[in-house]
């Protein structure tokens, strides 16, 4: 009892810690600038917060979450400057739509494992691609189309500033729900199947049901934060769906530390913030992001945060 | 007839290059079950330096010497200071390890090299021959030939040498092979040279066809990874086969339904292979141990 006590406190304390971390931070925001790099570190935490679930607690890999990034967005924008939707009820109509899509897809991708599973998720996000890339009509082609600013009841949000307040508080959301499903039955089923997903099958626990959940959940994180990006940016391209895209949110969970909601956003943070570091180096960067990638599943596999953590227990000598 | 038979032409050539690939990834994939997502920067560096290479004066058959030598290298590179260092991690971890060495490798190609598109001249002319009313273009010919004599070349070497079946060995039972005195070590570094050199022999042969630049390696690599999987992971004949199908159907898609889509084709086929026949064309049925 005294364990699980100790165990949800410390995740509240996380929590705390993380609002804390994110109310705090704009003291040091020099310019708008550090807003944008903040308000995109927040967006790819969001993502990364579901995908974790999927990857981390599910033990399932997905190389096509930047495809549902880009449903959302280009749902938002088309909705919003084709039809005249207002911007929160496209986001929610997108929402619902890749969460459907993804529920569909579920059970046949989410039945194969390891390699075809990342083919069959890298698969889907391609196709996705080049559908947006191919009609024009709808999304601008290669060239990308325009979208409008994000406006909640009359209100239009308009500096980096209102935008980093909106996606702190979403991603304290993120965390919240995800913090729950984790500590839910279903986390608890789930954790059974990526340890161990047979033997969780012959006790009784219904691991695949629990694994479209997280799919499905991941999927709308993406698509949500899709339709946040697109009308904040003003300005989508068929890019947004691309590998690399979803490489990059795969990497930022892993390297955070996989089945770790606060490494989840740890990751999310360093790989944006650091390729803007990084062009200053300008041609070295794409070496320096693929080094940083290998040199941590070498020697970190478990990611930063879970070996830190690891790091400070051996420190204490199991006092604890 | 003519039309179909010209699609076919492209088909074959687009084909033997993904063959290549496939081959390359099944190599890899026997011999450590890693899937190696670099597998297209090998296409991309054998291509990218036999055309810098010839264009700074260098004779052809130097450059490609040069060229196969410097992605083998690379290819064992790979292999040594990130796959070994890493044997135990779990599927996930390796997946982004070679994505990692991707991305690295397209940047070392960009700061080597450059951005742009470089061109390379067909090795025998430009003089189209006729069929039955389509055009071949000689340079297709030496895409499929070359192809077809590496993957003979391969098959000898697996089939006939004593390296070669012990590399087959370590593939089927990687304990009991190291039992019987294979050096495990050596044949996983044999394998990366080997697909290594297959990408780059891809890389050469395609280039004065579709030019090359430090992003081409990959569609490639992605299509060669279907064409592994469309003919089960790991099974190298289905590879080629796969590489063939995948090439052709292409071609087809591109001719009679639409040019747009023709990229997304081998997608389609590869949702289809793993939806309905998991195991691909040819491949073993798996167990999973508990």
């Amino acid at each position: 009892m005294s364990k699980t006590n100790s165990l949800w406190t410390a995740r509240m304390g996380g929590m705390a810690l993380l609002a804390a971390v994110l109310a705090l931070a704009p003291l040091g925001f020099a310019n708008a600038y550090y807003y944008d790099v903040a308000v995109g570190a927040l967006f790819n935490a969001i993502i990364c917060v579901g995908l974790n679930l999927l990857i981390g607690y599910g033990g399932q890999i997905s190389l096509g979450h930047g495809a549902f990034f880009a449903l959302g967005a280009y749902g938002s924008a088309i909705a919003t400057s084709r039809w005249g939707v207002p911007s929160v009820a496209a986001m929610a109509a997108s929402a619902v739509l890749v969460g459907l899509m993804a529920f569909v897809m579920a059970r046949p991708i989410l039945r194969l494992k390891g390699h075809y599973l990342a083919m069959a998720t890298l698969g889907i996000g391609m196709i996705i691609y080049i559908v947006l890339k191919t009609e024009a009509q709808w999304t601008g082609g290669p060239d990308g189309m325009g979208v409008d600013p994000l406006s909640v009841a009359g209100l239009t949000l308009a500096t980096d500033r209102q935008w980093y307040w909106l996606s702190a508080v979403l991603l304290l959301l993120a965390v919240w729900l995800s913090l729950n499903l984790v500590q839910s039955p279903v986390g608890r089923a789930l954790r059974a199947g990526h340890g161990a997903e047979i033997g969780a099958q012959v006790v009784g626990v219904d691991t695949s049901h629990y694994k479209v959940l997280m799919f499905v959940v991941s999927a709308v994180f993406a698509s949500v934060v899709g339709s946040l990006f697109a009308h904040k940016n003003g300005f989508i391209t068929p890019d947004i769906a691309g590998f690399h895209r979803s490489i990059e949110l795969v990497t930022m969970v892993v390297l955070g530390g996989m089945a770790s909601i606060f490494g989840a956003v740890i990751g999310a943070f360093i790989l944006t913030v650091l390729p803007q570091m990084l062009t200053a180096f300008d041609d070295y960067e794409a070496m320096i992001f693929g080094a940083i990638m290998m040199g941590t599943m070498i020697f970190l596999p478990k990611g930063l945060l879970p070996s830190l953590i690891l790091l400070i227990r051996k420190r204490m000598g199991g006092r604890s | 007839m003519a039309e179909l038979l010209q699609y076919l032409f492209a088909g074959l050539t687009s084909g033997a290059i993904y063959a290549l690939a496939g081959l390359g990834f099944a190599i890899i994939y026997n011999a450590s079950h890693v899937i190696n997502f670099a597998q297209g920067e090998f296409i991309m560096i054998g291509g990218m330096a036999t055309a810098t290479l010839t264009a700074a004066g260098i004779p052809l058959p130097a450059a490609i010497l040069a060229a196969m030598i410097l992605t083998m290298l690379v290819g064992m590179a790979l292999e040594k200071f990130a796959i070994e260092p890493a044997r135990n991690a779990d599927v996930v971890t390796i997946i982004i390890i070679t994505i990692g060495a991707s991305i690295f490798l397209r940047g070392a190609a960009q700061v080597v090299w450059d951005k742009e598109f470089h061109a390379l001249a067909p090795f025998s002319g430009e003089t189209p021959i006729r069929i039955l009313g389509a055009t071949l273009m000689p340079q297709s010919l030496w895409v499929f030939g070359v192809s077809m004599a590496a993957i003979a070349l391969l098959w000898w070497f697996f089939n006939r040498t004593l390296f070669g079946k012990a590399m087959l060995a370590t593939s089927f039972n990687r304990l009991a092979a190291q039992l019987m005195g294979i050096g495990v070590k050596r044949v996983l570094l044999v394998s990366f040279a080997l697909s290594a050199l297959l990408g780059a022999v891809g890389g050469i042969v395609v280039t004065p066809i579709a030019f090359t630049n430090y992003e081409a390696g990959i569609m490639l690599g992605l299509k060669g990874f279907s064409a592994a999987v469309l003919g089960g992971l790991g099974n190298g004949m289905g590879a080629v086969v796969g590489g063939l199908i995948v090439g052709i159907a292409e071609a087809l898609g591109a001719g009679y339904v639409s040019s747009a889509y023709k990229d997304a084709i081998a997608f389609v086929i590869i949702l289809f292979v793993l939806f309905f026949m998991p195991n691909g064309l040819f491949g073993k049925k798996g167990v999973d141990r508990v």
